[in-house]
């Protein structure tokens, strides 16, 4: 950890030296968050996933914002939120309300992010915002958590915000120097933790870890265990820089054939896969890199949770 | 160079519609493609055919301007003629539009053209692309001349995003250059990575605000200053 104390759940069980698990929640198009507390009464349950990302407009589509969904995540279920916020759609004005809302809101993980480009989702005429970028973003956090100001140094009423921040990095990178350079300039505005975007290649995400090593900053990489073969598709076809295995999604696709119509043959088969993928992809990871931890992007999956991470120990109180 | 896009003719038209005698006025200033006299009279002569369609006898004249934007050029040029025609379409960008019905204030002056960007003309692949977009806060000194404003849908100060895939941009499915890979490769090759690594605060968005201005004279200054000086 860096110079700030640990603020969260989080970022204190990575202090303690546990190799942490975190999930993903997504708020949709929808009237109600019965799915998402659902998903994370599961995660809670497994004492192996300390947090929770809740997403914020994924792929640039127009989603439940993402502050409620963490604030009820944590109060209904006391699973502790990581919330994404992107500079996509707010400028430094909205960005600084948001974030003090969220402290109020005992929120204590932010996770900054540029954003997809609104071109990729079901708003393309919309008009982006990037008044400042994530890096500028991840000054503005420094600044209001260690000096409790506003980004121009107006003193915030009841001083500095209680909160750890990380931000984004892509082992799919390429070419990778650039991004590397990249999270350099945001882990000097005072990262907390790094996550990383999902990795199928082992030996690639080694490879990145040891690049990430010289920033002596936490890191989670990114896995993405597949529900469907459908989800699996749109993943290798609509996420900048993501392609998934061939015999990957060669499997999923014939599990689904052999077992249509039979939804627990499928749901077993499915599952049989994923656990045979990533079961050993984490154990290496834990193994022999230095990161702190993995990040699960099984949205919807949480089934997965309690035999893929049967080998780890439970660590949550 | 302004680039600008020809607006569909049943927009045009409908501009004038209710007019029976039109002037449509090119621009011979930077508007690129050319939107000069031949550009002009094309236009009148779709215009007249379409109004034809409609049973009507349009009657029109083409001139052109040497350069619509210049208050001075406009008036001299055009006032002499407007008493003609009841309306006037300009082919000139938009800068041209409002000054055009700034010193002709007696007519109303339509557009035919969307204006689309400043732009540079690249003559091997025969397009014309946005490489700077006047932002009145010019960073090019840092990134090896290659604007990240102008090239960056994100309008990022710090480097890619992760939208970055193989070099290229995720807007425009992936047939752009990514401009902060190009930075990083002009830089790379001059050994001023340091100036790559540099990070870049946030942008002072109070040199961009709508109506942007600039006093002509404020920028000569030092030459009241001398004067002063010699008679001193």
């Amino acid at each position: 950890m860096g110079k700030r104390p640990a603020y969260s759940n989080l970022c204190k069980a990575i202090e303690a030296g546990h190799f942490v698990f975190t999930g993903e929640l997504e708020p949709k198009k929808i009237l109600s968050l019965e799915e998402i507390l659902h998903s994370a009464e599961e995660m809670k349950k497994t004492r192996k996933i300390v947090a929770a990302n809740v997403t914020d407009g994924p792929q640039g589509d127009a989603y439940m914002c993402s502050l409620v969904p963490s604030y009820l995540v944590q109060e209904k279920v006391g699973l502790e939120a990581v919330w994404q916020v992107t500079v996509r759609d707010r400028n430094r004005v909205a960005l600084f309300g948001d974030v003090i809302a969220g402290a109020v809101l005992g929120l204590k993980n932010i996770l900054t992010l540029t954003g997809d480009h609104t071109s990729l989702g079901d708003h393309k005429k919309g008009r982006v915002v990037y008044d400042i970028d994530s890096t500028q973003f991840c000054e503005m956090l420094s600044i209001m958590i260690d000096e409790g100001t506003d980004y121009e140094g107006n003193e915030i009423e009841g001083g500095k915000i209680k909160m750890n921040y990380g931000c984004v990095a892509n082992p799919n990178s390429n070419p990778r120097e650039p991004e590397i350079l990249k999270v350099g300039r945001k882990v000097e505005q005072g990262v907390d933790f790094i996550q990383t975007q999902t990795a199928f290649d082992i030996d690639e995400a080694k490879d990145f870890l040891k690049d990430l090593e010289q920033f002596n900053v936490p890191v989670l990489l990114g896995v993405f265990p597949l529900k469907s073969y459908g989800i699996a598709w749109y993943f290798d076809n609509y996420i900048p820089g993501v392609s998934v295995p061939k015999d990957l999604l060669k499997a999923l696709k014939k599990a689904e054939k052999d077992n249509k119509g039979n939804k627990p043959a499928k749901y077993a088969a499915l599952d049989k896969i994923n656990i045979e993928f990533f079961e050993p992809f984490i154990k290496e990871i834990k193994k022999s890199t230095k990161a702190a931890g993995v990040h699960t992007m099984a949205v919807e999956y949480e089934r997965l949770f309690e035999p893929l991470l049967r080998d780890f120990p439970e660590y949550v109180k | 160079m302004i680039i600008t896009q020809l607006k569909d003719i049943e927009e045009i038209y409908g501009y004038i519609e209710p007019y029976n005698k039109i002037l449509i006025a090119g621009c011979d200033g930077c508007c690129q493609p050319p939107r000069s006299l031949n550009e002009a009279k094309l236009l009148g002569q779709l215009l007249e055919l379409k109004a034809r369609t409609k049973g009507k006898d349009l009657k029109w004249k083409a001139i052109t301007v040497l350069r619509q934007c210049d208050d001075r050029i406009a008036a001299t040029t055009v006032r002499p003629l407007v008493e003609d025609y009841e309306a006037i379409l300009t082919l000139a960008c938009g800068l041209g539009v409002v000054m055009m019905n700034k010193v002709l204030p007696q007519k109303l002056t339509f557009p035919t053209q969307n204006s689309m960007f400043g732009g540079a003309q690249s003559n091997g692949e025969n397009n014309f692309i946005e490489l700077c977009e006047t932002c009145g806060d010019c960073i090019i000194g840092e990134t090896g001349g290659v604007c990240p404003r102008a090239g960056c849908a994100k309008h990022l100060s710090n480097g890619p995003c992760g939208g970055m895939v193989d070099g290229m941009c995720e807007v425009r499915g992936y047939t752009v250059p990514c401009a902060w890979v190009e930075i990083w490769k002009r830089l790379k090759e001059f050994n001023r990575l340091d100036l790559f690594k540099k990070y870049r605060g946030p942008r002072d968005y109070r040199t961009s605000t709508s109506p942007g201005y600039l006093e002509v004279y404020k920028e000569y200054t030092n030459v009241e200053e001398e004067k002063e000086e010699v008679k001193g």
